[in-house]
């Protein structure tokens, strides 16, 4: 048709919504003929899944896609007809594919057309205005996407907010315009099964025409997966069975393993094994996503761990480690009692009470003197239970670092129970201070009504309230001090295992198996589409290249983190100085599980 | 506006805006068909000026520090951490120029390519946009911006989010009211398409 009696035809023909059609780039070089696929009439579009080639009959091809339709619950039908001619157009075809419409009704029957070896396309769009075959037909301006089959059926849409949720049957696929396209790609999966090597009655072309893709070592594992996952399953429930047996009950045992760090990170590791090798199927593909996650990090977690085996043992470190060990625990200890020889002088040039200083110091000192003893007592077995103790590196990484925070906090136990006395002292010293101070202006404190009010004392309680209370502002500098000292002691020890247990969390919350399918694969993990608008001319229609959006890495990381023990601050920083001030007790880094203080 | 003329492929313009700081800035129009337009805003270059100053306060800087603690890897570090700073500024902070494109009926896609090559792409589909619109804001002075008024799937009149376009271009009064033109025509267009039956 000449330039101009189109552009006045689309004049003529008002305003219609532009038709889309979603086009296959494996087809685009197929031989002539129809085309197959779902129409859309929410976003007018029509998604070209195959192209079904002459000779057919039409009473199989009918066939095929009432299967189709049935196997995948997507409405599989006969879009129009595609031409892929040499330069000088076949008469005849041409009226073959007119007929065609009549055979196969679909309204709008598209009509795509391209010559051989040119980029130019042709697209007719007709709509019947009325319910006879003899109605006058109105044309609609079709603009002509293409996407990649192959990556589309294997992609995942992250949408940026939850869609609601589905129910079944055709109505779902019409959330959102181009979740349409994915959801139908993806679900009429059945439609690809067959190649052209195939004897079917009917020859299409589709991403997966010239042979169904597989790989050996895929299919191998999953034969080898099934009996496997069984006897990892048996072994798992043994162990489990192990540890909820009788024998760790008692209450002694018990309290010692909700302290330990390492139970909880072996217990951890065990939850995930099992759900791992469940035997039932995960149900979408989250659950799919979160049980390669977790493998993954499992057997990066246990290679790591043997590799850091192989480290100690190369040139007898174990040997070295040990020897360090009690020289180093000695030096801290003497650390340790050169603080208190100064706090016990005069520190910093503060004046402190000279009783109290000599009674805090050598009660300290002499704790200092038992943990010493202790530990030289225990130095000849310490080499084994080091070696033992490194012998479980082998279940991972994780648990070695597990092990490294529990040996941390063994040997800094002295400085945990000087923490916990200056605290103690310090906090019953607040507290006298407070009331008497209430009583020095005359008040009291209601426990009934949780308030203040006002009180008259008798002048023996006055006199000895305020005795006391001069005695306690006295001695506060002196208590306070200590208190600071063994507070900042204690804060720092807990830093350093705090930094242990951010490094555990990271290894078993990081889902490595998404990171690297972004890395390899990154059609698989999709965020949206975006659009390239090819060579166009004027007078054809318009072209674009539908291709996929990946997921950033910070949006991976924080869809498929997985769950880990959750050790993180449960303080703010507003209340750890309340606390500090007050002289409660902290313990910044709380584990699910553990008891409260 | 006037549609493509007979036999011309699809019309191209280039005019010259400038921004708030008083860059250059050539904004460069394609109208494939009337459904299809697309803007291309491209920001002003590195200046060769301020590259040259910060590679020569950072060696001068190590220099000092190499004849203070006579540390040859003072000097190989600066160097690293020059050669790296540039790579990382190329890569993730300078942005060469800014694509939109509008699609009557598929939607709104933003591209921001970045010095280096990388490209990074948003697409927001038609049903969810509700309108264009230039946007006032008081940052030291009044600067204006355009952005794209996103529907509320909740409430029907409401807005849900406001996604600024040309963010790091940051054109002029002038420029934005040419691209707010030409896209409020494509809406109007879409507006007309979607209530007709």
């Amino acid at each position: 048709m000449p330039r101009l009696l189109q552009l006045l035809w689309a004049q003529l023909s008002g305003p219609g919504m532009v038709l889309k059609a979603f086009f296959p780039t494996c087809c685009a070089s197929a031989d002539s003929g129809l085309l197959v696929g779902r129409w859309v009439p929410e976003q007018s579009s029509a998604v070209v899944l195959a192209v079904v080639h002459f000779p057919f009959i039409p009473v199989q091809v009918k066939e095929l896609l009432a299967q189709v339709q049935q196997a995948s619950q997507v409405g599989v039908a006969v879009l129009g007809t595609w031409c892929h001619r040499r330069q000088e157009p076949e008469e005849s075809l041409g009226h073959f594919l007119e007929g065609l419409g009549t055979l196969f009704s679909h309204e709008p029957w598209l009509q795509l057309c391209r010559e051989r070896g040119s980029k130019s396309w042709n697209c007719k769009a007709t709509r019947r205005q009325g319910p006879t075959p003899l109605a006058p037909a109105c044309e609609d301006q079709v603009m002509l996407i293409f996407y990649d089959q192959r990556k589309v059926l294997l992609s995942r849409l992250h949408p940026p907010a939850a869609l609601p949720e589905r129910q079944a049957g055709d109505a779902t696929a019409s959330a959102g315009g181009l979740a349409a396209v994915f959801d139908t790609v993806a679900r009429s999966e059945v439609l690809f099964q067959s190649d052209r090597f195939d004897e079917g009655p009917v020859r299409l072309t589709h991403w997966q025409s010239e042979g169904v893709e597989a790989s050996i070592l895929v299919e191998l594992a999953k034969r080898a997966a099934g009996p496997v996952c069984l006897l990892l399953a048996c072994l798992l429930s043994l162990v489990s069975a192990a540890s909820a047996c009788r024998v760790f009950r008692p209450w002694p045992l018990s309290f010692i393993w909700s302290k330990l760090s390492t139970c909880e990170q072996l217990r951890h590791r065990l939850d995930q094994l099992t759900l791992v090798v469940s035997a039932h199927r995960a149900e979408g593909p989250a659950q799919l996503m979160r049980k390669a996650n977790t493998l993954v990090s499992v057997l990066l977690d246990m290679a790591l761990g043997l590799l850091l085996l192989s480290w100690l043992h190369r040139k007898d470190r174990f040997a070295h480690l040990a020897e360090a060990l009690v020289p180093v625990a000695d030096r801290v200890a003497e650390e340790l009692q050169h603080l208190l020889q100064w706090l016990m002088g005069a520190p910093a040039g503060l004046k402190m009470n000279r009783a109290l200083d000599q009674v805090l110091g050598r009660f300290f000192l002499y704790h200092i003197h038992l943990w010493i003893s202790y530990i030289h007592l225990m130095s000849p077995f310490i080499e084994h239970i080091l070696w033992h103790l490194g012998l479980s590196a082998c279940l991972g990484l994780t648990v070695a670092l597990s092990i490294l925070s529990d040996i941390i906090s063994l040997l800094t136990f002295h400085i945990y129970c000087f923490y916990v006395y200056g605290a103690r002292l310090y906090c019953l010293k607040i507290h006298g201070l407070s009331s008497l101070w209430r009583l020095f202006r005359g008040k009291k404190w209601n426990v009934l009504r949780q308030r203040v009010d006002s009180c008259s004392y008798d002048l023996d309680q006055l006199f000895i309230g305020t005795l006391l209370f001069t005695i306690l502002i006295f001695l506060l500098p002196t208590t306070a001090l200590y208190y600071l000292v063994f507070t900042l002691l204690r804060l720092l020890v807990v830093t350093v295992q705090g930094l242990v247990h951010l490094l555990v969390d990271l290894i078993n919350s990081l889902p490595l198996y998404s990171l690297g399918l972004r890395l390899c694969r990154p059609y698989r993990l999709a965020a949206g589409v975006k659009f390239r608008v090819l060579e166009h001319e004027a007078g054809r229609p318009l072209r674009l290249l539908m291709q996929i959006n990946p997921l950033p890495f910070s949006h991976v990381v924080r869809t498929y983190r997985l769950p880990s023990c959750g050790c993180h601050p449960k303080h703010s920083w507003g209340s750890l100085c309340r606390k500090l001030f007050f002289g409660e007790l902290i313990y910044p880094w709380r584990q699910r599980g553990d008891k409260q203080d | 506006m006037a549609g493509p003329g007979a036999g011309e492929p699809a019309m191209e313009d280039e005019r010259s805006f400038s921004d708030i700081c008083g860059g250059r800035l050539a904004l460069h129009r394609r109208y494939y068909s009337p459904s299809c337009l697309e803007f291309c805003l491209s920001c002003p270059r590195i200046s060769l000026r301020s590259l040259t100053a910060v590679t020569c306060t950072v060696w001068l800087a190590a220099y000092g520090l190499f004849t203070l603690c006579e540390n040859s890897m003072i000097l190989s570090a600066a160097i690293f951490i020059t050669l790296l700073g540039l790579l990382g500024y190329l890569h993730f902070v300078k942005i060469d120029h800014e694509t939109l494109l509008i699609i009557d009926s598929l939607g709104i896609q933003m591209t921001s390519s970045y010095a280096s090559g990388k490209e990074s792409t948003t697409f927001i589909e038609m049903g969810k946009v509700k309108d264009v619109i230039i946007n006032e804001a008081i940052y030291m002075k009044v600067i204006y911006y355009l952005c794209i008024l996103l529907k509320d799937p909740v409430e029907p009149h409401g807005i849900s989010q406001v996604v600024p376009i040309f963010q790091s271009a940051k054109p002029r009064l002038d420029c934005l009211i040419e691209v707010y033109r030409s896209c409020q025509e494509i809406l109007a267009h879409q507006k007309a398409a979607s209530t007709s039956p």
